[in-house]
Parts: structure tokens; C-alpha cells; sequence
């Protein structure tokens, strides 16, 4: 209790820390697919070091303690996991809405029934593109888009809500249009359309993957026009290439607000890329509780409210809307994680940020550097 | 709206589709309906409309049955209830069951 003293004695006024709604449990970074903008990082953490299955469920407890609604069930594949449907179980039974986030590979229709049964909330499966050679290419698995088409079939089956997760980019922004069919085929209620975020692996695949400018505007426009006519029938998510635009991202809903992920070894961070901010040292689960970690670690509270803001975000109007942009966005383009977001209009750097993006565009399509195993 | 969206009207029977429930929510102290990336907090109303829809009776049935507890004007209540039905179809948090 010696600490509750302490804050009241100290009684300046502090900001209160929401507590998170969503936690995203990166069970293992195994994946059989290699596709080339995994938002895992470059040094991927071998299946020896990930959590026991007796962690993962502490983990969730305390999750569900801490105010957490929707728990994802990610990776690499989760599928990896030989304990994914006692994992689900046990979440579920702590009343947390389950979410698998899937490529789909590694499950077999008896294993769907079984998570089914475990009592899965939904499923989130990805497409890497509409074609399977294309998606297959995209993807580094051959006959991994026919796969994915069985589990939807599966999934659909035992009535599991099902979204389409679609990462898009140059080599497949074409497409999109007949991503929203496929989805519907499939029986999805939700398709998620994300442009693809230049990190870790991506960041190495630039050339090869950055939209043009012409893509963007037309994949806009087709997500509008899609959104009117299957309203009712298809819920269209859409994260717009934010190179390409006025403002940044309002990124994960602000750092440290809305979410926390965890990594297969337990490290608990702000989101999926915070580990490329040097300055910043992140705890894991075994060194704290979830709950010391959200409310008072230096790395959640590092860009936390307006303190830590540049003047010029800081006496924008629009600080409550996107909090000042991304942060590792900011450190891989500006090298300074607590700068504005380069994509920013009002950034000094936005300028050099067009012209780079509009070269890369250009770039005829490089080879893809797939992921790691 | 396009044709094909499912229309809702008061002789809709509808019911909270699989993977959309409510949750009450200790820490915050609120009523939630969860759906995939989705969580709404509701109010007292809209937590006693989203109970009504049991897939059994109509929309327009749920709206005469509040009244009558309620002693409150029909019209109004089927007018409300309609409309938050509308908004979770738009959404695909219902199952239309007929």
C-alpha cells in the first residue's frame, strides 16, 4: 500500500491510464509462410524460448483481471502451437472474446471443430491475394492459398464469424475489388483491407511493395463503392496507405490506450514494432505483472498523453485524433521515435517522404525477401 | 443502402448472431456487446432491447411488450427499437430469422 500513499503525497495531477481492451498473444513465431511484409520482427524468437502453456494461461488471467475484452490468438501461426485449442479453452472460460488470427495452414477441419467446440469467438484468416499462384508467390507456400479456401469452408461449417484479412501492395492492390468477392464467397461477415506497414520485414521489401500513388486513390475509391453496395451484407475495414496521405495513423488508438501484445517469449509491448525503438527496454511477463507493466513501465508511459510531444504536435488540433502519429514510424523514417510522424503534412520531412515514396513506387518489382522460418 | 442489404422492419425476427454477445464488464463497470473487433458499451435501454431479441417474437411484438411494462406510447418504442435493430444488421451482429 506504500505506493498508493506515495501517489497521494505526490498529488500531482496525472492523466488517467485507461485500462486496455485488447490484448494481441503472439503465441510463437513459427509460420510455414514466409509472406515478405510479416509484421514479426527480423529476429525472430525460436520455439524453445516461447511461453509454457501454464504462462500463456496466467497471462490471459491477468488479461482478463486487467479489463482486457478481446483477446487475439496470433504468431507466426498459432496453429504452430500443439496447445492452441487448451489455450482457447481456457481463455474462453475466462470470459475473454477470442479471436484466432490464422493463416490457415496447420489446421485441419477436426481441429476447427475442436476449437469450435472450445467455444473460439472468430476466426480472422488471411489471403495474400485472389489468384493462387499470385498468393502462393506472395505468400512463400505453395499450395497455401488452396488450403486456405478448404478452412474457410471448415469454418464456416461450425458457424465461427469468419473476417478476411488481406494485407495489400503494389503486386496486388489490382485487386482488390475481387479480394471483397472472394471474402463473400468465403462466408466472411468482415474483411479487413490493410495496406501494408513498412516494418521489419516490409522495410526490407520496399521497392517491391510500395503502391503508387494511382493504386491508392483507386483502391479508395473501390473500398467506398464497395462499402454502399454491401452494406449489410459485408463489414469493410480499410487501413489506407498512410504514405500517401495528409496525417498519420492515429496508430494502435494512441500508445499504451487501447492495447498490449505479447511476444512468444512474454515480452509485453505497446505494439508490434515498439522494439525497434533502441532507447526504449521492455519487460516480460515474468519480470512483472501485466497490470505493473500497463500502468507503470517507462516503455508504456514513454509517449503517453501530450508531455512527450514535439511543440509542433503538441498545439495541433488534431492531438487527440491520431497522437501525433506513429512512433516507430517516426524512428525508422526520422530516426527519433518521439518526433511528428514524417507522413504528417505539417512535418518538415514530409516533403522528402513524398519524393522517396513516389521513386520506390517507380522501382520496376524487386525480388521478395520472404521472412525467416 | 443497397438491394441486397437485409431490411429490418417491425415483423423482423432477429437474434444476436453467433460471436456477438453481451459481456458484463467488471473493471469498467458497464454492459458490452462484443463482435469481432467490436466492443459497444450500452446502456440500460439497449441492454434490455438486445435481451429481447430471442429470435422468437417480431420486433414490433418486443416493442408492445416494453410499452405495456413500461406504460410508455408503442409507436415511439417500435420506432427505437427498429432502428438499433437496423444498426446491428448494418453492422452483422444479427441473425435475421425471418
Amino acid at each position: 500500500m506504500s505506493s498508493a500513499i506515495a501517489s497521494t503525497v505526490h498529488s500531482a495531477p496525472v492523466q488517467r491510464v485507461p485500462p486496455p481492451m485488447a490484448m494481441l498473444a503472439e503465441l510463437t513465431h513459427r509460420c510455414p509462410l514466409a509472406c515478405p511484409y510479416c509484421s514479426n520482427p527480423t529476429a525472430l524468437t525460436p520455439a524453445g524460448e516461447e511461453l509454457s502453456t501454464e504462462e500463456w494461461i496466467g497471462v490471459f488471467s491477468q488479461a482478463a483481471d486487467l479489463g482486457v475484452l478481446h483477446l487475439h490468438l496470433s504468431g507466426g501461426e498459432p496453429a504452430a502451437r500443439r496447445d492452441l485449442v487448451e489455450l482457447t479453452r481456457a481463455a474462453v472460460s475466462l470470459g475473454l472474446y477470442t479471436n484466432l488470427i490464422t493463416s490457415g495452414v496447420g489446421l485441419t477441419e477436426a481441429r476447427i471443430n475442436d476449437l469450435a467446440e472450445a467455444g473460439l469467438d472468430h476466426i480472422q484468416l488471411s489471403i495474400q491475394d485472389v489468384s493462387p499462384e499470385s498468393a502462393d508467390r506472395i505468400g512463400g507456400y505453395k499450395g497455401g492459398h488452396e488450403r486456405k479456401m478448404a478452412v474457410a469452408n471448415w469454418v464456416a461449417a461450425t458457424g465461427i464469424p469468419l473476417t478476411v484479412n488481406a494485407v495489400c501492395h503494389r503486386q496486388n492492390m489490382g485487386e482488390i475489388d475481387a479480394l471483397i468477392e472472394l471474402a463473400i464467397r468465403l462466408g466472411a461477415r468482415r474483411v479487413e483491407i490493410a495496406t501494408v506497414q513498412f516494418h521489419g520485414w516490409a522495410e526490407r521489401n520496399k521497392a517491391a511493395l510500395m503502391p503508387t500513388r494511382e493504386q491508392v486513390e483507386h483502391a479508395t475509391q473501390t473500398v467506398a463503392a464497395a462499402r454502399e453496395k454491401y452494406q449489410g451484407i459485408l463489414v469493410i475495414d480499410y487501413v489506407p496507405a498512410d504514405y500517401y496521405s495528409k496525417y498519420p495513423k492515429a496508430c494502435m488508438g494512441g500508445w499504451g490506450r487501447v492495447g498490449l501484445n505479447v511476444t512468444p517469449s512474454g515480452r509485453v509491448l505497446p505494439c508490434h514494432a515498439a522494439e525497434t525503438i533502441p532507447s526504449l527496454t521492455f519487460k516480460t511477463v515474468r519480470e512483472g505483472t501485466l497490470s505493473e507493466i500497463w500502468y507503470e513501465s517507462d516503455a508504456f508511459n514513454a509517449y503517453r498523453g501530450e508531455d512527450w510531444m514535439p511543440e509542433l504536435c503538441r498545439n495541433c488540433e488534431r492531438k487527440q485524433i491520431d497522437f501525433g502519429g506513429c512512433r516507430c514510424q517516426a524512428m525508422a523514417l526520422a530516426g527519433d521515435a518521439s518526433t511528428t510522424d514524417p507522413v504528417c503534412i505539417r512535418s518538415p520531412l514530409r516533403e522528402r517522404l513524398t519524393r522517396e515514396t513516389e521513386r520506390l513506387s517507380a522501382m520496376s518489382p524487386a525480388t521478395l525477401t520472404y521472412r525467416g522460418r | 443502402m443497397s438491394a441486397d442489404t437485409p431490411a429490418i422492419s417491425g415483423a423482423s425476427v432477429v437474434k444476436l448472431a453467433r460471436g456477438v454477445r453481451l459481456h458484463e464488464d467488471p473493471v469498467r463497470g458497464q454492459m458490452v456487446l462484443l463482435a469481432p473487433e467490436r466492443a459497444m458499451a450500452l446502456d440500460d435501454i439497449a441492454v434490455a432491447i438486445v435481451q429481447a431479441l430471442d429470435g422468437k417474437r417480431s420486433l414490433d411484438r418486443i416493442a408492445g411488450d416494453f410499452a405495456a411494462k413500461f406504460d410508455a406510447p408503442v409507436a415511439e418504442i417500435a420506432g427505437d427499437v427498429r432502428a438499433f435493430a437496423q444498426e446491428l444488421a448494418i453492422r452483422r451482429l444479427l441473425e435475421i430469422v425471418e
